[in-house]
């Protein structure tokens, strides 16, 4: 475990200049998880979304590593290309054979969960030496809040609207983590950018290993979220004591809780997170009772099958 | 001292064999009809030691172009290949790996897109990109396939290009049937495609860029389009010296139209492809009968060679241009689009007819080439008007 | 290296890097976003932990640290959202109205 003065050692490989909005989450993911990387260069790949164009604004880059863009559904595939162009260079001997270098690719949860799912399940089965981080921010920020299969049970969003008969996302939320835990690759995990200390020891991991790693970062969005911008942290934190986003991590199949602080009986009432979300509020209205109870039972049943599968 | 070998193979053997010749770094690949047996061949050169290319079992051609952009960016000499559908799901990849400047070389086993769905010979994958950006080169026999590959490399590597080059030839026709074809030592392609020396590596660590930027804020978006137009116009020469450099070691002509009888023709098939010799074996018949007729091959379609048709059809009294793919709605297939505005700046007007033939590999039989030369030469006596679109030997 | 873009608006086509590269990655620094804030954090430095919270929850990058201390904030960059003084455990941080010497937007 690399503490926190230790890691303030460490070169921030996100500079600041972005466009991204103020509290936004997604650089807060960026930052720690590159911080797990250490000295070792690394390559970074971005699917199309907001941390994609904030950061990349011609004639201004905010990475400070080698940097690439490609679309939206292709981050995986398209990393996977750079790494294997170094292993390729190194065969032809135009890079040292003892050259290390690592590879990430980052994508939100639309990039992710949906349009780029296909390619992310080819690059981790092929087992490229690749960290994929996804922040996971619920739906499509950057068009507008759209509705995506990470967008939360009941909650509102610009195509799953609440009016008179509809009352938000009806579904409920794919298990991504779990999809790539099931591709037997040597890391997964599922982190959140309020406890960083897990976070970045995570990312780490994931580094560390041969081979693939995906790591599926909770990352609010205030915008989308209707909160304060200085509320991001707090959110994501309550995410968690909540379990509605429970951190643990896949070691080569075998499954660990890494907050062991949260449990079935201690866990904090789905409210707690919701209720200052403004994308929740209709849940909080008379007649949505049920529903609301449905989104506690949804959560429950999530983390106890987590709970569970770690042995718990 | 250039040694060539005399094999009898398939366009698909002898395109693998140029893509080995060409040591790529890494090979993205996914199989399809009729383009498997290339990326068969890869992977045994890969399994033998034979290359040293990284090859990247892609789970779709989407993927398959986007880790062939990754790869480029990163510095790597790549080669992929693919077929219809898979070029139809590359579609947007085509763009961004022009748009970005990438080297990319691909080979096209050319095929028809469904609905409904056909494994065979036409040209509407290729013709679907032509406006991606790529350069795009038609083989009319496995020999040519081969030659296309090699240059292919040394024409999308150029520092006054760098634009991705798809290499293509027919479907089964080229792609599958044994043909007689040279050979060059690995020794003398090496020396003649070089190395590959990127600019903007992703993995030069020393000197950290950024790939695929957002220049959409009132950026210089357009401007880059321009330079994009700019490179591929430079094509043009550069096409030309590569193709007669590679001509002089091997003592094959490449340009960018091949001519057969034009020098005194009064009608002429105007074509891309396998169908180019059938034409020409019609044309030879009617030559022996004392007609004049011409054949004018396109070997390059991106960039297309306007002046060169132009003065290949300088004079003629009416022209045939021969379609293996759609262009639905519009007033010809894309051959016959190009051919009658090269024909535009002329003096004299030429009357063009197009004629959609071959599509899903249906039969090009000789009796229907010769029926258009029938036609052509009603329209050049005058006893016929140039009809219009024509779809050859349909019911 | 450094690139020298202040002419870019007189480049024609073909002087830009091909393809869109960006030459110089990092170079946002020299974009200043500090004038979309409407607060400002400023620190207590007798309050202050050096838990150095602040710095890893920025999303601006801004939390300037020397020697695993926090040192000042990056204003050309900082957004003014107010998580550092939202995580702050010892109170250290109070977002203050900002004034109206602004850096220059870019």
């Amino acid at each position: 475990m690399t503490t926190i003065r230790e890691l303030s050692h460490r070169e921030d490989l996100l500079e600041g200049g972005h466009r991204l909005c103020a509290g936004c989450g997604a650089s807060i993911a960026v930052r720690q998880v590159m911080l797990g990387a250490g000295g070792t260069p690394v390559v970074v790949g971005c699917a199309t979304g907001c941390l994609e164009v904030s950061t990349t604004i011609y004639p201004y880059s905010s990475w400070k590593t080698p940097f690439i863009h490609n679309a939206f559904e292709n981050a995986a595939a398209t990393v996977s290309g750079v790494e294997s162009a170094f292993k390729g260079l190194q065969r032809a001997g135009k890079i040292p054979a003892d050259k290390k270098a690592k590879f990430i690719a980052f994508g939100g949860d639309g990039g992710t969960y949906d349009i780029g799912l296909q390619s992310l399940s080819g690059a981790m089965e092929r087992g490229h030496d690749m960290v994929y981080v996804c922040y996971d921010n619920g739906a499509y920020m950057n068009t507008g809040i759209q509705r995506s299969s990470a967008t939360p049970m009941g909650a509102w969003a610009t195509t799953s609207e609440v009016g008179s008969v509809g009352q938000g996302k009806p579904q409920r939320r794919k298990d991504l983590t779990s999809i790539m835990a099931a591709h037997n690759i040597p890391y997964v995990a599922q982190a959140s950018i309020s406890d960083w200390k897990d976070l970045t020891s995570k990312a780490e991991k994931a580094f560390a290993v041969e081979g693939p790693a995906f790591i599926n970062v909770f990352a609010p969005c205030p915008r989308g979220w209707r909160i304060p911008y200085d509320s991001t942290v707090e959110i994501a934190k309550s995410a968690v004591t909540s379990a509605f986003w429970p951190l643990f991590e896949v070691v080569d199949g075998e499954w660990i809780y890494t907050k062991r602080s949260v449990t079935r009986e201690n866990r904090k009432p789905i409210e707690e997170f919701l209720k200052p979300q403004g994308r929740f509020k209709h849940l909080f209205k008379p007649g949505n009772e049920a529903l609301l109870a449905q989104v506690q039972t949804e959560v429950d049943r999530n983390f106890d099958h987590i709970l569970k599968r770690c042995g718990l | 001292m250039p040694t060539q070998k005399t094999l009898a193979v398939t366009g698909n053997t002898l395109v693998a064999e140029a893509i080995r010749q060409c040591s790529p770094d890494v090979i993205p690949a996914y199989p399809i009809t009729p383009q498997t047996t290339v990326v068969e061949e890869l992977a045994k050169f890969v399994a033998n030691g034979r290359m040293h290319a990284e090859y990247v079992n892609v789970e779709s051609e989407h993927s398959a172009m986007s880790a062939a952009v990754g790869a480029s960016a990163a510095g790597a000499r790549v080669a992929t290949a693919t077929s219809s559908q898979g070029l139809a799901l590359m579609w947007e990849e085509l763009h961004i790996a022009a748009g970005l400047r990438l080297p990319i070389v691909m080979f096209n086993a050319n095929r028809a897109l469904a609905a409904p769905i056909n494994i065979h010979c036409d040209h509407s994958d290729v013709m679907g990109a032509r406006d991606t950006g790529w350069i795009i080169l038609f083989a009319e026999t496995a020999q040519e396939a081969y030659d296309n590959t090699i240059m292919s490399f040394r024409i999308a590597e150029h520092p006054e290009v760098l634009l991705p080059v798809m290499t293509t030839a027919d479907g089964f026709i080229t792609t599958h049937s044994i043909d007689r074809a040279q050979i060059m030592d690995d020794e003398t392609v090496a020396a003649f495609v070089g190395d590959y020396e990127p600019e903007n590596a992703l993995l030069d660590f020393g000197k950290p860029v950024t790939h695929g930027s957002f220049a959409g804020l009132g950026g210089p978006y357009f401007e880059f389009k321009n330079s994009q137009r700019m490179a591929i116009e430079r094509a043009r020469d550069v096409v030309k010296s590569v193709g007669a450099e590679w001509s002089a070691i091997t003592g094959r002509p490449f340009g960018m139209v091949e001519t057969w009888g034009m020098e005194d023709a009064e009608t002429a098939i105007v074509v891309i492809g396998s169908t180019a010799g059938n034409a020409r074996h019609v044309a030879r018949g009617l030559r022996a009968e004392g007609k004049k007729v011409g054949v004018v091959k396109v070997r390059c379609f991106r960039p297309f060679p306007y002046a060169e048709l132009a003065a290949a059809l300088k004079g003629v009294k009416a022209v045939a241009v021969m379609d293996r793919s759609e262009s639905f709605g519009a007033e010809g297939g894309p051959l016959f689009l190009e051919v009658r505005s090269a024909l535009y700046d002329l003096d004299e007007r030429i009357p063009v007819v197009d004629y959609i033939y071959g599509l899903g590999g249906a039969d090009v039989k000789i009796e229907l080439i010769d029926r258009v030369f029938a036609d052509l030469s009603d329209i050049a006596s005058g006893t016929a008007a140039p009809s219009g679109l024509v779809y050859l030997g349909a019911r | 290296m450094t690139w020298d873009i202040s002419k870019i608006d007189e480049w024609k086509s073909d002087e830009f890097p091909r393809g869109a590269v960006i030459p110089d990655s990092g170079n946002s620094r020299d974009y200043v976003t500090g004038g979309w804030r409407s607060q400002r954090p400023v620190r207590d430095d007798a309050k202050c932990t050096q838990c150095l919270f602040c710095w890893i929850y920025c999303p601006d990058s801004s939390v300037n640290v020397a020697d695993e201390k926090v040192t000042d904030f990056n204003l050309n960059h900082c957004k003014g959202c107010g998580v550092c003084a939202q995580v702050c455990p010892a109170d250290a941080i109070t977002m203050v109205p900002e004034g109206c010497e602004l850096p220059e937007v870019k």
